[in-house]
């Protein structure tokens, strides 16, 4: 048993043997021979490889298509085997010295030329023919194999990195999964195989040797491991997850379309959290009800100076248009703390998780956000809106956002510009202060979005990305979970709903916890919406509710 | 030797579907088929050769046959280019 590691980028497992692509070159070589009666004998057996391959072709198409169809690929067997078209290569092999391939082309090219200067459009057309015929017989002298794959079985397909011109050309039916030496996980075959739903790993690197070609290999995209040949326990293990994840893929599947609605009737909205325009189509492949985050950030990280109104227009209106009025929530610029922009001119600080960020940094520099606020308000137009602020800490922060939102409104309005008057307002909920001042902020707003990573982080007075406080950043602490229950309390008095869209969100640990304070919306990833919704479905939250409720509360839980 | 003339009567000629069956059929028998037009004459075998004179719609060609099966040859060859060309 070899195990290579590399890095998965689409997850499932796959068995199959191992098949290194073939590459097609570019240039033939052109060299001189010292053997010719072995290079004439060379030309003989790749020519009867193009004479069988187009038999084999022959036959297909007179099964699909009838003996018209398969005329064609009788000619071409003709041609192949022409007489004159024989002697022309016999003569620049044996007289000439040309290797094989390079007596192929030439004739490939004086045949095709004759054709071409005839004069009759029909004839002229058969220049393409002769063509044909002779890439196949140098296809078969360079033991190139059309399509990349050669095999009669689907294989996993090995290769350096594979060209968008390449994968194209793929036999999918053959390929059951992917090994790249290099790549990343925005390479096409990365790409490629989680539109194709299977595993694919990237950075191999040397690891995989050409000896172990045709080999028995399993990959396993979830964890980046790749075995050869691998020993009977480690195989069982294999093929039991294998059959585990398909087993599950046919059972959320079988989700979608069904309610996010728990055993005793109660509903939840289930919603995804998004980056940009791109990840929209994975959005409603799983079936979620809407985007409950669209971190606007994108736009500014992509450029070398602020994102013009009319580039985040398009970029908003594009999503809000391809949901199809399901509602989406962009959150206004969340930048600072570990989100530096190099054209925002910001000095550094000496705590950038307390600083100047987000809603601050809008609000300190109101230019911004007006550019900001006047795309939003515009895309509105195209489909159901939330706009939502990030790090609030105080009622007249979303005041004065508020203010500008109106201001805005007023100028578009002025200016004749359509936008829509049902855009909801929202606010997210990640420090301890907008907790504390819920019932306030709650008669300022339409919806709060608990953002569960920096609300635990502030809470916990933690630092998430210090590996050593891994114990001490703790999401399930009851100072959390206590926090979102007073959240939702403050805002159902108000008629306020709530989501959250951090991390936690798809922790199925809690699922039963959030039905049961009564969190309105789950933001999650596009992945994490059926295996949520399945959970959902299974709960029954009048039996768990009050020991989810007393547990907040309990001395053995007040760890 | 036996020999016959034909006019063709195909719109575009001795094309590559009439020409690749007429390989198929000269190579039932042992003779040697030689189409001739005007100064140029090829052996038929070779297809592209063949192809390559540029025959069209109502060029007379003549087609000998030389060999030991030539009689059987000859009529089914003409038959043939009668039905195809």
């Amino acid at each position: 048993m070899i195990l290579v590691q590399g890095k998965g980028v689409s997850t499932g497992v796959a068995i199959g043997p191992l098949y290194f692509y073939q590459r097609a070159k570019s240039t033939i070589t052109r060299c001189e021979v010292a053997d010719t009666d072995a290079e004439w004998n060379r030309f003989k057996e790749a020519q009867a490889k193009a004479i069988e391959q187009l038999g084999e072709l022959a036959e297909k198409a007179r099964k699909e298509a009838g003996d018209e169809a398969a005329l064609l690929f009788e000619t071409h067997q003709m041609m192949a085997e022409d007489m004159e078209y024989e002697e022309a290569i016999q003569t620049a092999i044996q007289d000439t010295k040309l290797n094989a391939e390079a007596a192929v082309t030439d004739t490939s090219v004086q045949f095709a030329e004759m054709f071409a200067s005839m004069e009759d459009p029909y004839f002229q057309a058969r220049a393409a023919d002769v063509k044909d015929v002779s890439s196949r017989i140098i296809a078969a002298l360079t033991g190139v194999i059309q399509g990349g794959i050669n095999s009669p079985v689907p294989v996993i397909l090995a290769a350096d990195d594979l060209a968008p011109s390449e994968t194209v050309q793929l036999d999918k039916a053959k390929i059951l999964g992917f090994i790249t030496e290099g790549g990343s996980g925005s390479s096409h075959t990365a790409i490629l195989a989680r539109t194709m739903g299977i595993p694919a790993i990237i950075g191999v690197g040397d690891q995989l040797k050409p000896e172990y070609e045709g080999k028995e290999v399993i990959i396993d995209g979830s964890t980046g491991n790749v075995t050869i040949d691998a020993d009977e326990d480690a195989k069982a293990h294999l093929l039991k997850k294998m059959e585990e994840q398909k087993k599950m893929r046919e059972m959320l599947e079988q989700l979608k379309g069904q309610p996010n609605e728990t055993l005793d009737g109660q509903k939840i909205k289930v919603y995804c959290n998004i980056g940009g325009p791109d990840d929209v189509p994975a959005v409603l492949n799983n079936d979620a009800g809407g985007v409950g985050l669209f971190r606007s950030e994108f736009l500014y990280l992509n450029c070398d100076d602020f994102p013009s109104e009319d580039v985040q227009f398009d970029a908003y209106k594009k999503v809000l248009s391809d949901m199809g009025g399901k509602e989406v929530v962009i959150r206004t610029l969340d930048i600072g703390a570990d989100k530096q922009i190099g054209y925002f001119n910001m000095p550094k600080e000496e705590n950038p998780a307390l600083g100047n960020r987000a809603l601050r940094i809008c609000l300190n520099r109101p230019e911004i956000f007006h550019t900001q606020l006047r795309a939003l308000f515009r895309a509105s137009a195209f489909g159901k809106l939330g706009i939502m602020f990030p790090m609030v800490t105080s009622v007249w922060e979303v005041k004065e956002a508020k203010k500008m939102c109106d201001r805005v409104r007023e100028e578009l309005t002025k200016e004749g510009i359509p936008f829509s008057e049902d855009v909801e307002i929202g606010i997210m909920i990640e420090t301890p202060a907008a907790v504390l001042m819920s019932d306030r902020l709650a008669k300022e707003v339409d919806f709060f979005s608990c953002g569960t990573n920096d609300l635990t982080q502030y809470t916990l007075a933690c630092d998430r990305q210090n590996a050593d406080l891994g114990r001490f950043y703790n999401p399930h602490h009851p100072a959390v979970l206590r926090a979102l229950k007073m959240v939702c309390d403050n805002a159902h008095k108000n008629g306020v709903w709530v989501g959250i869209c951090g991390e936690l969100g798809a922790d199925l640990a809690l699922t039963e916890t959030f039905l049961s304070i009564g969190i309105d919306e789950l933001s999650v990833s596009p992945r994490s919406v059926l295996p949520l919704r399945q959970k959902i479905r299974e709960t029954d939250v009048s039996q768990v509710k009050e020991k989810v409720l007393a547990d907040l509360l309990s001395d053995e839980n007040a760890i | 030797m036996k020999s016959f003339e034909y006019t063709i009567t195909d719109p575009v000629g001795i094309h590559a579907r009439p020409a690749g069956i007429l390989v198929k059929e000269i190579k039932k028998y042992s003779s040697t088929v030689t189409v001739i037009k005007g100064e140029k004459s090829v052996n038929a075998l070779k297809l592209i050769a063949l192809m390559g004179m540029g025959i069209k719609q109502g060029d007379t060609v003549k087609v000998t046959i030389e060999g030991a099966d030539e009689e059987a040859a000859a009529a089914e060859i003409e038959a043939f280019f009668k039905a195809n060309l």
